[in-house]
């Protein structure tokens, strides 16, 4: 069940950090929305801002240093950039849940597994301890696990790092929310696990039509799972459209490059591609297309001006100069981009 | 293996270390020159009396005979006889201690109730300017000499401004009638309130002249090991599901902060003890450490050495205490 219904709709979020070196940008001015019951790929490699601008959506940025400078959050239609703590507090958990890269250390080592499973609910008044105990259960047993009930008074020590992903999520689903942002839920752990996680969450996403935020430097994983995606570069989007369309036509050279770094299993042998340099410091490339420095294509325009998305099919867009109708280079470089 | 059997098994491995305690402290006090029984009769007394009163005693024995003695006396739990007031140790020790304890826990109780909360509230607002007057007073009071504190505070809060009495534990006019010795429990359980107020008041400067230095530190350590667990995922996890910051910091983070606190706790604890002892002189309290000092003086061998036996005995159990705190707290912690 699909509208257009937005859950979640960002607007020129910027987030800077105030730091002693001063103000790194680490999130300037994206745009994205998602749908209700949608699951929406954030990709981009480490350091381009993705976990800052889903902390965002939380209200969690740790602040000082951090701080959200400009633009809007919108869940199910209430600005979040202006709720007071107590109104975060009431949605985190609820309204919005988060899971997060780390399953050995997020959760609690000193209390029980059903303790924090239940925590979830009984901070939102859904229910006595009863109720919740009984939820928590049925939550384990939604998410695979064997042995919901024992489980309850075992230790996160005692589980594996899948098994406790697998708890982080019932938690998560504990309150039944629109959203769940999952920030590299699958980075963590092994191959194998981290496809029966995924076939979970989508799984979820089926029956509960709960939407996700699928956030990973992964396009391998936003693959199986996304039917939009957005890549982010440098704390900006430089490509946003429907998965297909970017596996099939991606744009961006960014875009060209992470997919040519997925491993294909069909050629095992094959070297891994990996794009030349490093995600460029936020705030550190005051001029021109931040991607310039490793782009095979770039040319004078992209290290003068900061290209701004170009629209290139129905909900297809692309941050470079390449796709600009008036761009007399650009049109001889986009062809050998396209072939 | 279960807790029952850990603390069953520490107790018994406590057993070498008590004897080799009592043997080291048996040794040490016969090294300390002088003859009780010179001390008794005085320098004038002749040579056969003071041969008398030694073999009466016991003292011509060889060392290895008394010291055996001694040790079976303290395993059927008889701590000897004082031999300058003849009177059995057993029994005139507790109001002593009682002092010293009722002091030390005064005090331990003090400093981990504001030094746990202090650290909590500087590490939760983090360059507040809670945070920074905590530190720096925390700062000042572990460099604090506790005689000169204490002759301070007599100085201003009894002398100038007669809130609180100078010294002793009661007042000597209308004196607590004592049942266990603990004066803030005995005159509780006979209702007398106007008298439980008295000793309160009389406990408050001692108390925080030795609670200042354990306090600072335990203060110290909570701050950097809840700035520690805050930063940690879990932490984040906690909040993502919408928990108070009270309870995020009071319930998630506590927990996990307070176990290297504990260690600390439990060693200042310890110290305490040794600390209580110069506090007891300052605020003229009959604690302890007075009763040692006297067994000292007379050379009253079977005093000093119940004395110093009983401040090592209590400064080992409170050590076995935190260990099996840890156990009870951390799930991880195997009994082993
Ligand atoms: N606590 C922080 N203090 C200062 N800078 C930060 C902090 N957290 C993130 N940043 C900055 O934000 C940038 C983006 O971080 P992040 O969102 O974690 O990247 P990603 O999740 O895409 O790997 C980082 O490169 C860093 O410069
Ligand atoms: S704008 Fe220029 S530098 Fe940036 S991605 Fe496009 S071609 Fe490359
Ligand atoms: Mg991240």
């Amino acid at each position: 069940m699909k509208t257009q219904e937005k859950v979640l709709d960002v607007k020129g979020l910027r987030v800077s950090f105030f730091t002693d070196e001063g103000e790194v940008p680490a999130v300037d001015d994206i745009d994205f929305y998602v749908r209700e019951g949608e699951v929406l790929g954030i990709v981009g490699e480490s350091g381009c801002g993705k976990s800052v601008t889903s902390l965002s959506v939380m209200g969690l940025i740790p602040s000082p240093p951090g701080k959200i400078i400009g633009g809007e959050i919108k869940l199910n239609g209430e600005e979040l950039t202006t709720a007071s703590e107590k109104r975060m507090r009431q949605i985190r958990g609820n309204d919005v849940a988060m899971i997060f890269q780390e399953p050995m250390t997020s959760l609690n080592p000193l209390f029980t597994i059903g303790n924090q499973l239940m925590d979830a609910m009984l901070i939102h008044k859904m229910g006595n301890k009863k109720q919740a105990k009984q939820r928590s259960i049925e939550m384990l047993k939604l998410v695979g696990l064997p042995r919901a009930e024992e489980l309850m008074n075992d230790y996160p020590h005692q589980l594996s790092g899948g098994m406790r992903q697998r708890v982080m999520i019932a938690m998560a689903m504990v309150c039944n929310p629109r959203l769940l942002i999952a920030d590299e839920p699958t980075t963590a752990l092994d191959v194998t696990i981290q496809a029966q996680i995924l076939k979970l969450m989508k799984d979820l996403n089926t029956k509960m039509n709960t939407a996700i935020m699928m956030i990973t430097h992964d396009l391998g994983v936003v693959a199986e799972t996304c039917e939009r995606i957005v890549v982010m570069y440098a704390g900006k989007v430089v490509e946003t459209g429907p998965a297909v369309e970017i596996f099939k036509d991606p744009q961006h050279p960014y875009t060209r490059g992470l997919i040519q770094s997925v491993p294909d299993m069909r050629y095992k042998k094959q070297r891994l591609y990996s794009i030349p340099g490093n995600v460029p410091k936020p705030g550190s490339i005051k001029q021109g297309c931040r991607f310039a420095d490793r782009c095979e294509f770039a040319f004078d325009r992209c290290r003068q001006e900061d290209p701004p998305l170009y629209q290139t099919a129905e909900g297809h867009s692309t941050r470079c100069f390449l796709f600009d109708e008036k761009e007399e280079t650009a049109h001889d470089n986009r062809n050998t981009v396209k072939s | 293996m279960n807790m029952l059997q850990y603390i069953i098994r520490r107790l018994l491995q406590l057993i070498p270390v008590l004897l080799g305690m009592t043997f080291i402290v048996f040794l040490i006090i016969r090294a300390i020159p002088g003859d009780p029984a010179l001390v008794i009769l005085g320098q004038q007394a002749t040579e056969d009396a003071v041969a008398a009163l030694r073999e009466s005693l016991g003292l011509d024995e060889p060392w290895y005979v008394q010291y055996f003695q001694y040790l079976g006396n303290l395993l059927t739990g008889d701590l000897g006889e004082s031999i300058r007031t003849r009177t059995p140790v057993n029994e005139e020790i507790w109001p002593y201690l009682a002092t010293t304890f009722e002091l030390s826990i005064f005090a331990i109780v003090i400093a981990v109730i504001v030094g746990v909360n202090a650290g909590i509230i500087s590490a939760w607002f983090q360059n507040s300017w809670f945070d920074y007057t905590a530190m720096v007073l925390a700062l000042v009071g572990v460099s604090m000499p506790i005689f000169w504190l204490g002759l301070m505070m007599q100085y201003q809060f009894s002398l100038q401004w007669d809130w609180f009495p100078t010294t002793g534990r009661e007042n000597v006019r209308d004196p607590v009638n004592a049942i266990t010795n603990l004066y803030l429990i005995d005159t509780l359980i006979q209702g007398r309130f106007d008298q439980f107020v008295v000793v309160l008041k009389h406990l408050v400067m001692p108390g925080i002249a030795l609670a200042t230095i354990p306090m600072a530190i335990i203060a110290r350590m909570t701050r950097s090991s809840m700035l520690e667990v805050m930063k940690s995922d879990y932490i984040r996890t906690a909040r993502a599901k919408g928990e108070k910051m009270f309870w995020v910091v009071y319930k998630h983070s506590l927990k996990n902060a307070i176990i290297p606190v504990l260690t600390v706790i439990g060693l200042q604890t310890g110290l305490l003890l040794g600390g209580a002892i110069l506090t007891e002189t300052i605020f003229g309290l009959p604690g302890v450490g007075r009763y040692i000092y006297e067994g000292i003086s007379s050379r009253d061998y079977p005093v000093i050495q119940s004395g110093i036996l009983i401040v090592a005995f209590i400064f080992v159990m409170i050590n076995l205490i935190v260990d099996i705190l840890y156990s009870v707290i951390d799930p991880r912690i195997r009994y082993n």
